[in-house]
């Protein structure tokens, strides 16, 4: 039993993160219909840029609204050099420079700062707090709890601002929404900046846990990817509920299984769902029109 | 004069193999060549699955993962002859795209990308973790074809980079003319035609589902094949065949050169294939420019570097 809880609390801490990610996604998919793959890179551009300004001697919040700061702009960058001059380009080509600028961001990331592991120190303290027999890093609950605030900002900026409304309805239908008046460039603009200051975010509160290096983006870009899948792409809900799930997934694989074969639970479980429900677990279904 | 003339395309090819050797001037070269001419091949499977049928795969480094594991593991475990391996590989590479193509091939866009490249990673972690048969992520070594001893007691001394120079360009040719010659066949014009519009294509009688499936597994074949081949030439072989980055590159190196075209593949290839090794003065910069040259193709030639540049030189003849 204390197994059980413990293996929990470390599925849901991987499974915030995945959530974070699978959020950027989501929200990037929606104003524009692409699938960013350098989604990952912006989770480390986040813990990288805290680490580097950390050591350089800036005092930690500083750093790290700093380095959210910095990679929304990067995101901002993104969308105007690389995925508005090929608007309405074919998905093969869109996947290609999302992948292009992934392993640019990584090769200049590399570039920039080195090759080695990094991290800075716990927000809280390293001491562990004990719950049911079960321990849980403070570090954990900050990344949880971050979460949790990431998506309730969200809906409530989706919900309650007349801007959030503007790129619902820019998701919906481009043509119509800019009928109405909205400004569709500037909503991609701001949902890239949105999207990479989120990943960010997700760097700057996982690092004391699971360090950062230059190459730890691709695992979570596809671990995100495969998280707002199995949740329906475009749905934030699904994104959250996708994110934990797949966490809590791996973390039971690794302590009931096999800890080899934890990487493969995303895969296996997103091709069964696939499979069973094409649209993901919330997904709707959509019909092409001719 | 068009670039859909079937045999202009392989004579082209076939003189460019037979020519570019005058001009090498170290061995090494023969290498570089080989290596230019597998991931063609690899290319050439993907031109059929993406330019004629319009499905993408970001899973197909898992293919070629099989072929070339195929030939380091028959020989020993099963005591299969060096030369049928990439048969073997071959048949369980198509059988495998024939039992997963069916379900994954219903999906669309993104959900087809993220559950091909499902596939492929799972076919890499499998390669790696299994330490016990495949060595893990040090790869393991790949018994010698025997070919180019039985050419040398005919007479005929050839290097191991000359040697599979020849064997890589004929394999390419091969594959190049079985795509070629699918292009205007039956199949090929009804794949061709569920690119464009499915529901057009099903309302004139083709059978969608089951064309996307043919592209599907004749591409993992020539994947596999490929891979096997690497597997060969090299004497050696890493998990890396089948990860993600492979399959990725596989698919930039098609949409580059240009997804319709065979030429196209092959020139997607060589570019790729070679910037790696132009670059290794600036070994610091690799990814930078792979990245920064993936992003400026598909925003300034979105049809591929290929059919771009015919395009402009018709425009001038006119």
């Amino acid at each position: 039993m204390d197994a059980l809880l413990q293996f929990i609390f470390s599925g849901v801490t991987v499974g915030a993160v995945y959530a974070l990610v699978a959020l950027g996604f989501t929200i990037i998919y929606n104003a524009s219909d692409v699938v960013n793959f350098a989604q990952g890179e912006f989770v480390m551009l986040g813990g990288m840029i805290t680490v580097f300004a950390f050591e350089a001697g800036m005092p930690l919040p500083l750093a790290a609204v700093l380095a959210v700061l910095a990679t929304a702009a990067i995101g901002v960058a993104l969308n105007k050099l690389a995925i508005e001059p090929a608007r309405g380009a074919p998905v093969v080509t869109l996947i290609i420079i999302t992948i292009g600028a992934s392993i640019l961001i990584r090769g200049a990331a590399q570039l920039v700062f080195d090759k080695q592991l990094h991290r800075f120190p716990a927000f809280s303290g390293d001491d562990p707090i004990r719950i049911l027999g079960a321990t849980i890093l403070p570090q954990s609950l900050w990344v949880i709890v971050g979460a949790l605030v990431v998506f309730v900002g969200l809906w409530l900026f989706f919900t309650r601002t007349l801007t959030g409304k503007a790129v619902l309805a820019t998701a919906n239908n481009r043509v119509a929404a800019q009928l109405v008046g909205i400004n569709t460039a500037w909503v991609m603009t701001l949902s890239f900046g949105l999207s990479a200051a989120i990943g960010a975010l997700a760097g700057v509160l996982v690092t004391p846990i699971t360090l950062v290096s230059y190459d730890v983006g691709v695992a979570l870009a596809l671990k995100g990817f495969a998280a707002a899948m199995l949740g329906g792409m475009g749905n934030p809900k699904g994104a959250l509920a996708g994110g934990l799930l797949l966490g809590l997934l791996e973390a039971l694989t690794a302590g009931y299984l096999s800890s080899q074969y934890k990487d493969a639970v995303a895969f296996i479980v997103i091709l069964g769902v696939l499979f069973a429900m094409p649209q993901g677990l919330f997904g709707k279904s959509a019909t092409e029109r001719v | 004069m068009t670039w859909r003339n079937k045999w202009l395309q392989l004579a082209i090819l076939a003189i460019a193999i037979a020519v570019l050797p005058l001009f090498f001037p170290s061995g090494y070269y023969y290498r570089v060549g080989a290596l230019i001419f597998v991931n063609a091949l690899a290319v050439v499977g993907l031109v059929i699955l993406i330019g004629y049928a319009g499905q993408i795969s970001l899973g197909h480094a898992g293919f070629a993962g099989i072929g070339a594991y195929a030939c380091a593991l028959a020989p020993e475990h099963l005591g299969l002859h060096p030369a049928l391996s990439p048969v073997l590989g071959a048949v369980v590479s198509g059988v495998l795209a024939l039992l997963i193509g069916r379900p994954i091939l219903r999906l669309k866009g993104y959900y087809l990308a993220v559950a091909t490249l499902g596939f492929g990673i799972l076919v890499s972690m499998v390669l790696t973790n299994e330490r016990a048969l495949t060595g893990g992520p040090d790869g393991m070594q790949v018994a010698d074809l025997g070919l180019r001893a039985v050419l040398r007691d005919l007479g005929w001394r050839l290097s191991g980079g000359e040697f599979w120079y020849g064997a890589s360009g004929i394999v390419l040719v091969l594959g190049a003319w079985i795509a070629l010659n699918l292009f205007d066949s039956p199949t090929g014009r009804a794949m061709r035609a569920l690119h464009g519009s499915e529901v057009a294509a099903a309302t004139v009688g083709v059978d969608v589902a089951r064309q996307k499936l043919r592209a599907f597994v004749i591409s993992a074949v020539y994947a596999s094949v490929a891979g096997s081949l690497l597997a060969l030439q090299n004497g050696y072989i890493t998990p890396d065949v089948a990860g993600f980055l492979h399959s990725v590159e596989m698919v930039t190196m098609a949409v580059l050169g240009g997804v319709g075209s065979v030429l196209g593949a092959t020139l997607g290839a060589a570019i790729l294939t070679l910037l790696p090794q132009v670059l290794t003065v600036f070994a610091e910069y690799e990814q930078l420019v792979l990245g920064a040259v993936m992003i400026l193709v598909m925003i300034f030639l979105p049809q591929g570097l290929l059919p771009s540049i015919a395009r402009r030189l018709r425009g001038r003849d006119e």
